[in-house]
């Protein structure tokens, strides 16, 4: 049974996955104004989401969102990772436990909701962050951002063999130092990999940036969503077989690197 | 062995006016209610290289820890070289350690792990790299300087935490399970290495093991450790010859261990009665009185196997060989005593053409009263 059973459930599942990407990138090589009718090979698409600069403009928030949040999120992410592992028990080491990871289960939508009444009130009392734009979608990706690093960060932390640390000590090092002279250094495949992830994390939300947002910072998901409500443009199609290949190279730099690192660690 | 002049020789524990380079003095470690080092008092001396033995998880690691600065006593106090160590963090105490797991920092060449130390001791890059290659060069490493710890083999990697340890010339040199990773031949190399580079820097060495072979042929003095409590401090020969206890007895070396009472203490003769054996002639010894609850201990090269009953002595006793093992150097037997009993004999083959006592042979065991060891504990 095993013979047959394994290889059948493997394309299933394949298919399931990946069928509907294969066919938005197939027809974004397609002719046809319509999206569901192939009118043959072309790059026409492309060309024209080149001259649309609505969607280039948002392409560039949607980087710069994307490139300093997952900065930020591998600084937060990391610091509250060592914390965790390194200082044994300290008041509060519970709550801070289930406050770094809650951002992992809780609902986008109340993420969303909550960040966009604190900026607001912010507003009111302290006069910053003014007006919502840029910042505060930076802000508000870091927050969930820095729990997946903090995650991934704290696994590399508990594998890796304290008595490094220690024997930096022992060599004479303060512990800022061996910090940055071994801990760092040791775990950096794994803050790579989290920052990609971060990084993606951010390029690919709609929820949280729709509520934090104002006017004149669009990211690329948010200007999609909206083409997509009054029908699917073919140039859609050109724009999100790009991401994906960004996204797939990403993803592969960072599966590659925490292979890397783990490989390390055993030999 | 015969450079070891420093302290092996002169012996500065044998002298009640010599200064202790490191004190430990009453030192217990609590983790929550489990107690890992108990009220700890130990003196080491000068360029000593003092072994502590014991089980794993018999607190040996914790004392070498609190040594190094990586955890606090829970009470007591630790001076090196005459300094309180209780606010001195682990990177400002004259103390080195050797990690187990080596440590080598997986990001740094060889040369790298070596300067490392002496950086932070605010070296300029020059010097510290020349006195890293001069390391390197004792443990005969030089021509590895430029590679990766993962691209050593375990005993490179041994040398090169040997070599990072020893580089900023500490008091103190902590080595926990140094030669714990390699194998038998490379150990026993290595061991001797150990000492002739603790003989000529003359640093002071701790060394934790729970082989007590290595600790034996390491050790100016050996501490035996069990359950947080030091149980026996002496030389090695002292440790084997003479043990305090059962259980140190039992657990440095084979040896015979028999039940009993004291029978007859006389000044001039005293004999035991022991469960095994019968009555037993041994010399005469202090403190004991008669009826009290005894242990003797007699190792298995001490007793001697003869076909005919030997004359001299009444400790002989008949048994049949049971078991026996050719080894070489040696042969082990296992003799059965007429009431059941067993009984370890070793024998050393000094002559090539000696017609061996082999199996099922009705044998004599005996020994020489001097080699009983009567234990109270």
């Amino acid at each position: 049974m095993r013979g047959w059973f394994l290889p059948l459930a493997v394309l299933f599942g394949f298919i399931f996955l990946y069928a509907p990407i294969v066919s938005l990138v197939v027809f974004s090589f397609n002719e046809s104004r319509l999206v569901t009718v192939w009118g043959g090979f072309s790059t026409r698409w492309y060309g024209e989401l080149l001259r649309d600069r609505q969607i280039l403009s948002s392409a560039w928030v949607s980087l710069q969102v994307a490139f300093w949040s997952a900065n930020l999120a591998v600084i937060v992410g990391t610091l509250g990772a060592f914390v965790l592992t390194r200082f044994g028990k300290f008041f509060g080491r519970l709550l801070l436990t289930g406050m770094i990871t809650a951002p992992l289960v809780m609902p986008e939508v109340i993420t969303g909701l909550s960040l966009l009444l604190l900026f607001v009130s912010m507003e009111l009392t302290l006069g910053w962050p003014a007006g919502r734009g840029l910042t505060t979608i930076i802000i508000a990706h870091t927050t969930f951002c820095a729990a997946f690093v903090a995650v991934i960060a704290q696994s590399r932390l508990r594998s890796m063999d304290e008595s490094l640390e220690e024997a930096a000590r022992d060599l004479g090092a303060g512990p800022v130092r061996v910090f940055f002279d071994v801990t760092l250094p040791v775990i950096a495949p794994a803050l790579v990999a989290g920052w990609l992830l971060a990084f993606t994390l951010s390029l690919d939300d709609l929820v949280i940036a729709s509520f934090v947002s104002g006017p004149g910072a669009s990211t690329l998901p948010m200007v999609i969503f909206s083409k997509v409500r009054l029908g699917v443009s073919p140039d859609v199609n050109a724009l999100a077989t790009i991401i994906i290949g960004f996204v797939l190279v990403a993803v592969i730099i960072a599966g590659w690197l925490m292979r890397r690192a783990a490989k390390r660690d055993i030999g | 062995m015969d450079g070891r002049v420093i302290a092996a020789e002169s012996k500065p524990w044998q002298n009640p006016s010599a200064q202790p380079f490191i004190s430990l003095r009453g030192v217990t470690k609590r983790f929550g209610n489990f107690t890992a080092v108990s009220e700890v008092d130990l003196d080491i001396y000068r360029s000593e290289l003092f072994c502590l033995l014991g089980e794993s998880g018999c607190g040996k690691s914790t004392l070498l820890r609190m040594l190094a600065g990586f955890e606090l006593p829970t009470t007591g106090s630790i001076r090196i070289d005459g300094e309180d160590m209780a606010r001195v963090p682990p990177d400002r105490r004259p103390t080195n350690m050797m990690f187990q797991s080596y440590a080598l920092f997986p990001h740094m060449t060889v040369e790298k792990n070596v300067a490392y130390g002496l950086l932070r001791e605010g070296l300029k890059k020059s010097q510290a790299y020349e006195r890293a290659r001069d390391m390197l060069r004792m443990v005969k490493l030089e021509k590895l300087a430029r590679r990766k710890p993962d691209q050593l083999s375990g005993g490179q990697r041994q040398r090169v935490a040997l070599a990072r340890s020893l580089v900023k010339h500490p008091k103190l040199l902590l080595l926990d399970e140094p030669l714990g990773a390699l194998d038998k031949k490379l150990r026993e190399e290595t061991q001797f290495e150990l000492i002739k580079i603790q003989e000529t820097l003359g640093v002071t060495f701790i060394v934790v093991t729970h082989d007590q072979d290595e600790a034996m042929t390491l050790a100016t003095r050996i501490g035996v450790m069990k359950d947080g409590v030091i149980e026996q401090i002496g030389e090695p020969r002292e440790i084997y010859e003479t043990p305090r206890s059962r259980f140190v007895a039992d657990f440095i070396g084979t040896v015979n261990l028999f039940g009993g009472k004291v029978d007859v203490a006389a000044p001039d003769m005293m004999r035991l009665d022991l469960h095994e054996l019968g009555p037993v002639l041994v010399p005469p010894q202090t403190g004991l009185t008669h009826g009290q609850t005894i242990w003797g201990a007699v190792r298995p090269e001490r007793f001697s196997l003869s076909r005919a009953r030997p004359e001299n002595t009444q400790n002989a006793w008949e048994g049949v060989v049971e078991e026996m093992g050719y080894i070489g150097h040696m042969s082990q037997y296992r003799i059965r005593l007429a009431n059941g009993v067993l009984i370890r004999v070793s024998q050393s083959n000094r002559l090539r053409d000696e017609d061996p006592i082999s199996w099922d042979e009705n044998v004599w065991v005996s020994f020489n009263p001097a080699a009983f060891r009567v234990l109270t504990e």
